[in-house]
C-alpha cells in the first residue's frame, strides 16, 4: 500500500482547557498517532491549542441537509427556557387558604 | 450551453435536472454555502475543481523560490520568518488538496497531475527569485497580490474553500507585513539595497500585472463564475483593488512603477496602465516559462526523495520494521 491514498482523519482543537473542541479541518495520515503530529503541524501552528482529537472521517454520522426540517420547532418551545417564566419583583405569599395553583 | 451539457451528464429529465438549478442559484443568491454532498451542475464542480488545484499548486511552487532563500537569509530573525512563511504557503497547499478532494479526484491523483505538468500553477512562480530583494518583493507584493484575490473567495459559495481560504487568510496578514518591512528597510537602506529594491520590481512588475488574470475583455467563463460566486470579482476588478492599494505605497517608497503610462484617472476612478504581454502569460502558464521545468523537478524530486518517509510512515502504522532510505 506505498503511496496509496491514506484515510482521513478529522481534527478538533482545545484552545484552553475546560473549553469546548472544536473542528478545524481534516488531513491524511496513516494512523491516529501520526494524525496528532500531523494535525497539530497543520492546525496548531500559531494560535492557542492545549489539545487535539483526532477522529476517522468515517466514525462521524451527519444528519442530511436535505432532512433539516428536523430541527424546525413545530411548537413553541418557550416552556424550555428560564424566559418562558414570568415572577413578580417582590412577592408577598398568603398565609394559606383554598390556594389554586394557576 | 453549459447548462445542456450538465443536463446529459447529471441523467436526469430536463424538467428535474431546473428545478434542482434553480434550487441551487436561489441557495447561492441567498448566501448559502454549498457542501460536498450537495446537489452541485457537473460545470460548478468542475470549474471548482479547476480553481482550487490550481490554487493548491501555486501555494506549493510558490514556495519554491522562497525556500531556496532560506539558507541565504541575511539575518537568523529573516530565516526565522522565512521558514515559517515557507511552512505555511506548503500548510496551504493541504488545506486546498483537502478542499479540492471533497469534490472527487484524490490526493495522488492532484500531485502527480502538478508533477505531470497536467495541471497549472499561478504565472508568477515560473519566474526566478534572483536577488533577496525578489524575496522581498514576492511577500510584499505578490502575497498583497494574492490576498486581493483570497479574502474576495473567502466569501465564495463553496463551503470547504471559503473556510479554508479563512484560515488561510490570517496567516497571509503575517507575509504581507512581513514582506513590507522587507522592502521598507531596503528602501531606506543603502545606495546598493535601494538599486536592488528597484531592480526587483523592475523584473517583477510584468508578472505581477498578468497575477489576476487576462482582462474581462478576453476572460471566458467570468460571468458564470461570478453567477455562482465562484468569484466574487473580475480579474480586472482585482487587478483595479491591488494598484488602488499598492501603487501609493509603493510612490512612498521612492520605487518607480516600470510602466510610463500609470496613472490614476480621476473621471473613471480607474488606474490606467499598459496591458500586461497576455501572450506571455498563455506562454508561461502552458509550461513555458523561464523556470516551470526546474519548478516541477523541484517538486518531483520532492516527491521521489520522500518515498522511504511516506513508506515509513506506513510500516509503523502497521507495527513493521521500518525501512530505511535507499542510498541513492
Ligand atoms: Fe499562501
Ligand atoms: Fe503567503
Amino acid at each position: 500500500m506505498t503511496d496509496t491514498q491514506w484515510p482521513v482523519y478529522e481534527v478538533f482543537h482545545q484552545q484552553a482547557r475546560g473549553e469546548p473542541h472544536m473542528h478545524v479541518g481534516s488531513i491524511h495520515a496513516p494512523d491516529a498517532d501520526m494524525a496528532l503530529i500531523l494535525g497539530k503541524e497543520q492546525y496548531c501552528r500559531r494560535q492557542a491549542c492545549v489539545n487535539i482529537w483526532v477522529v476517522p472521517h468515517e466514525a462521524i454520522h451527519a444528519t442530511a441537509y436535505e432532512n433539516d426540517d428536523i430541527f424546525i420547532r413545530g411548537t413553541d418551545k418557550s416552556y424550555r427556557e428560564s424566559w418562558g417564566y414570568q415572577t413578580p419583583k417582590t412577592v408577598r405569599a398568603t398565609d394559606g387558604g383554598t390556594a389554586d395553583d394557576g | 450551453m453549459v447548462v445542456a451539457v450538465d443536463h446529459e451528464a447529471s441523467g436526469l429529465s430536463s424538467s428535474e435536472y431546473e428545478r434542482k438549478l434553480a434550487e441551487f442559484e436561489a441557495r447561492i443568491n441567498r448566501g448559502e454555502k454549498i457542501e460536498p454532498a450537495d446537489w452541485m451542475p457537473e460545470t460548478y464542480r468542475k470549474q471548482l475543481i479547476r480553481l482550487i488545484h490550481v490554487h493548491a499548486n501555486s501555494e506549493i511552487c510558490g514556495a519554491l523560490p522562497e525556500g531556496k532563500w532560506i539558507p541565504r537569509a541575511p539575518t537568523f530573525k529573516r530565516k526565522l520568518a522565512l521558514l515559517a512563511k515557507v511552512q505555511d504557503e506548503v500548510g496551504h497547499a493541504q488545506l486546498l488538496y483537502r478542499a479540492t478532494e471533497t469534490l472527487g479526484p484524490t490526493r495522488e491523483q492532484l500531485v502527480e497531475d502538478l508533477i505531470s505538468g497536467r495541471s497549472k500553477f499561478s504565472n508568477v512562480f515560473h519566474y526566478p527569485a534572483e536577488t533577496w530583494a525578489d524575496v522581498a518583493i514576492i511577500a510584499w507584493l505578490i502575497d498583497g497580490a494574492a490576498i486581493v484575490n483570497q479574502v474576495m473567495m473567502s466569501e465564495g459559495s463553496y463551503g470547504p474553500y471559503a473556510r479554508a481560504l479563512k484560515r488561510i487568510c490570517y496567516e497571509e496578514a503575517f507575509h504581507l507585513k512581513h514582506g513590507y518591512e522587507m522592502c521598507c528597510v531596503l528602501a531606506r537602506g543603502t545606495k546598493v539595497q535601494r538599486a536592488m529594491l528597484q531592480d526587483a520590481l523592475d523584473r517583477w512588475w510584468a508578472p505581477i500585472m498578468m497575477f489576476h488574470g487576462p482582462s474581462d475583455k478576453v476572460s471566458t467563463h467570468t460571468e458564470l463564475l461570478v453567477r455562482w460566486r465562484i468569484k466574487l470579482k473580475t480579474n480586472d476588478e482585482q487587478r483595479q483593488q491591488f494598484l488602488r492599494q499598492f501603487v501609493p505605497k509603493m510612490h512612498d517608497l521612492k520605487l518607480k512603477v516600470p510602466d510610463p503610462s500609470l496613472r490614476f484617472d480621476k473621471k473613471s476612478q480607474q488606474w490606467l496602465y499598459d496591458d500586461p504581454d497576455w501572450e506571455e502569460f498563455k506562454r508561461v502558464v502552458c509550461g513555458g516559462g523561464p523556470v516551470t521545468a526546474e519548478r516541477l523537478e523541484a517538486r518531483r524530486l520532492a516527491h521521489v526523495d520522500g518515498l522511504w518517509v511516506r513508506e515509513a510512515m506506513v510500516a509503523a502504522a502497521q507495527n513493521r520494521p521500518i525501512p530505511m532510505p535507499s542510498p541513492n
